[in-house]
């Protein structure tokens, strides 16, 4: 849904100004030190970033999903690590309490949010529960007025930046699985809470994930997302259906902007006598990928307009989610083949992208668990 | 003091334009349109001059298609606090915009107004000028540095040779050259805010003023391809052609 084209068009005009001018100039210096110059992340703030899905009445922007995807296709024409930073505030780290938190929690968290002075972080993953999230072992132990947490979340995006985690945990050990888990809202800073050393990892560098650890972790009852126990993994499920449109987004945004660099480079390098451009097997290359690009862009769209109607997204989400991220992927691996030599040399960058986009395939649910997710919804559906 | 920013929509600047195929003009359908930048560096001076207590209003008026909204929306969002569009779908000249300004002047008796020095589509360079002389006003083009005191704009142009600084006494034209400021981004909160920011639609009639264009375009075509350059193989060489070749030394 779009609530004005005229706004939104100024908006979009001014986030590609703005990663055209100044985050793609950034992304070499970004990739070799493993961290974002203070100066961008203060401009990123400035700009309104990590607001961008917040509601307005919280003073963010209140973005529609079709909005926000629009945004993201944009925000997608450089590294993918920028948007990581902000990326958890608007999604994953900040709509359990958008969706799911008490008019409390909402007045107290969200203002911060928006405006980056709190980084938002989502911690569910474990070092035994990935695919099979529901089992995760993290425990929450009612006592008086506090809940004690005891566990280990692992590769969580931002940990190292975070100022609040959102974390799934265990209130009821009696049911072992989604329906014993409650959500916290955890800062940084309480008693108990540890983070591990910055992962190592293939891609995104500049974006950080490391393990956040629970010993005896006193965290105020008031934290607990609702007010009530047990729906813990029905908001982080809900916060996961919009999170796989938004990497479906980031996905097809990453790869116009290496399919653009694709053509160009066809355009200009020349072999036997002429553009590489002219040979049909590349131009295979070019319009496979334009192709793939398409649909997936229109999957998106489709998905977000479905969300912002109210209708139940599971599907789209999980089709969105694996088609776009594994068209990326193709067009990555095309991308990396039309430039030749070039394209495994880092200077060209384009070796860089091919790094970063393989994570799309692998978090918010590998394409496997999409999959499961699509085809046991609609064996559902033909069950009645 | 009142600020006026006319802004202009033009085809943006990252667009290859081609020509149509009949000649009667560029190709702009489906083309990305942006402000013209002359006309953003404008704007920005002006919400500057706010910012620092020298203006106490920023009014951006656009003249043209309905579309130019957009380009005020974009003005407002950077810090203008109102819009005015003369709206018209007829072919605008300088000399048509520079009476509608002018009228708009008569109206808002503004005491500084902020022009482009030209627009990055037909590149004229005229409306400033032609505005400045319409209504009587002195005026300082190509601005790269401007300072209001006493009832005077002190400003540095950048000309052959040098700099010149000169005082103007407002109400004045300004242009703006390149080097002037650097537009700020519009934060996206201000974009949402501009939304509700008031916006007043006139007509030229109203105004009173014919727009009737007094120029005719006979015909647009693309500038003709440059030849590749030649290799030489040393300085000796270089010289031999400049001198007996180019016949420039
Ligand atoms: C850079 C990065 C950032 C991340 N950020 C976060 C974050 O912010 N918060 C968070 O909570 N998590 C985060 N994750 C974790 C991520 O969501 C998980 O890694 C992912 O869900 C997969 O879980 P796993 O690594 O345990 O793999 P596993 O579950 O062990 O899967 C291994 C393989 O088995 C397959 N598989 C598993 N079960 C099945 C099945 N039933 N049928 C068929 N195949 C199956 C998988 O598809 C995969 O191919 C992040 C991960 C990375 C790498």
């Amino acid at each position: 849904m779009i609530r004005d084209q005229e706004t939104l068009n100024i908006l979009l005009d001014t986030i590609s100004r703005f990663v055209r001018e100044r985050l793609v100039p950034a992304e070499n210096i970004v990739a070799e030190t493993d961290r974002i110059p203070d100066d961008i992340v203060a401009e990123m703030k400035e700009l309104g970033l990590f607001g961008l899905s917040i509601p307005e009445e919280h003073g963010g922007m209140g973005l529609t999903m079709e909005e926000e995807v629009l945004a993201t296709f944009e925000i997608g024409h450089t590294s993918p690590c920028f948007r990581s930073l902000f990326a958890t505030n608007n999604g994953i780290g900040g709509q359990g309490i958008v969706i799911d938190g008490t008019p409390e929690q909402k007045a107290h968290y969200l203002p911060k949010l928006v405006t980056g002075e709190y980084i938002g972080s989502f911690a569910l993953t474990e070092p035994d529960s990935g695919s099979d999230a529901a089992s995760l072992r993290t425990t929450a132990v009612r006592d008086g007025d506090f809940y004690v947490l005891n566990g280990t979340k692992r590769y969580i995006t931002n940990a190292p930046e975070a100022s609040i985690f959102t974390v799934m945990a265990r209130t009821d050990p009696a049911q072992k699985g989604a329906g014993g888990i409650s959500a916290f809202i955890v800062e940084r800073g309480t008693p108990g809470l540890s983070l591990g050393n910055p992962d190592e990892k293939m891609g995104h560098k500049g974006s950080h994930t490391c393990d956040v650890i629970f010993e005896n972790c006193r965290v105020p009852a008031a934290n607990l997302i609702g007010g009530r126990e047990g729906i813990g993994f029905k908001t982080a499920m809900k916060v996961l259906d919009k999170g796989r449109i938004a990497i479906a987004a980031i996905s097809v945004g990453v790869a116009e902007r290496m399919l653009e660099d694709a053509l160009r480079y066809a355009c200009e390098r020349k072999q036997f006598g002429k553009p590489i451009a002219e040979f049909q097997l590349i131009q295979a290359m070019l319009a496979d990928s334009k192709a793939e690009l398409y649909a997936a862009r229109c999957m998106v769209l489709d998905a977000a307009r479905r969300r912002d109607q109210g209708l139940d997204v599971g599907t789209e989400a999980s089709c969105a989610k694996m088609f776009a991220s594994e068209m990326c992927g193709r067009v990555a691996d095309r991308a990396v083949q039309i430039f030749g030599g070039a394209g495994y040399l880092s200077e060209y960058g384009i070796e860089r992208f091919y790094r970063d986009v393989r994570l799309f395939r692998l978090f918010e649910g590998t394409t496997q668990i999409q999959q499961l997710v699509i085809a046991r919804n609609m064996i559902r559906a033909h069950n009645g | 003091m009142k600020i006026l920013v006319p802004v202009k929509r033009v085809v943006d600047y990252n667009v290859k334009v081609r020509v149509k195929a009949d000649g009667s003009g560029v190709d702009i359908a489906n083309v990305k349109m942006s402000m013209n930048p002359f006309d953003e560096i404008g704007v920005e001076e002006a919400v500057r001059l706010k910012e620092a207590g020298v203006a106490t209003e920023v009014v951006a008026v656009s003249c043209g298609l309905a579309a130019s909204q957009e380009t005020l929306r974009a003005a407002m969002a950077m810090g203008a606090d109102r819009g005015i569009l003369v709206e018209t779908d007829a072919e605008l000249q300088p000399l048509a915009v520079a009476k509608l300004l002018k009228a708009v002047c008569d109206k808002e008796q503004p005491q500084l107004v902020i022009c482009g020095k030209q627009a990055i589509d037909d590149d004229a360079n005229q409306t400033g000028q032609m505005l400045a002389a319409l209504a009587g006003w002195p005026q300082a083009t190509f601005a790269s540095k401007v300072s209001i005191a006493d009832g005077k704009a002190s400003v540095m142009r950048e000309i052959d040779g040098g700099v010149e600084t000169l005082s103007v006494t407002l109400p004045a034209v300004v242009t703006t050259d390149l080097r002037l400021n650097e537009p700020r981004y519009a934060t996206l909160p201000n974009i949402m805010k501009a939304k509700k920011k008031p916006l007043e639609t006139v007509k030229p009639a109203d105004l009173g003023v014919d727009v009737a264009p007094r120029l005719a375009t006979l015909k647009v075509s693309e500038p003709a391809q440059r030849k590749a350059g030649e290799m030489v193989a040393d300085v000796a060489q270089l010289v031999d052609k400049l001198k007996n070749v180019a016949k420039v030394i």
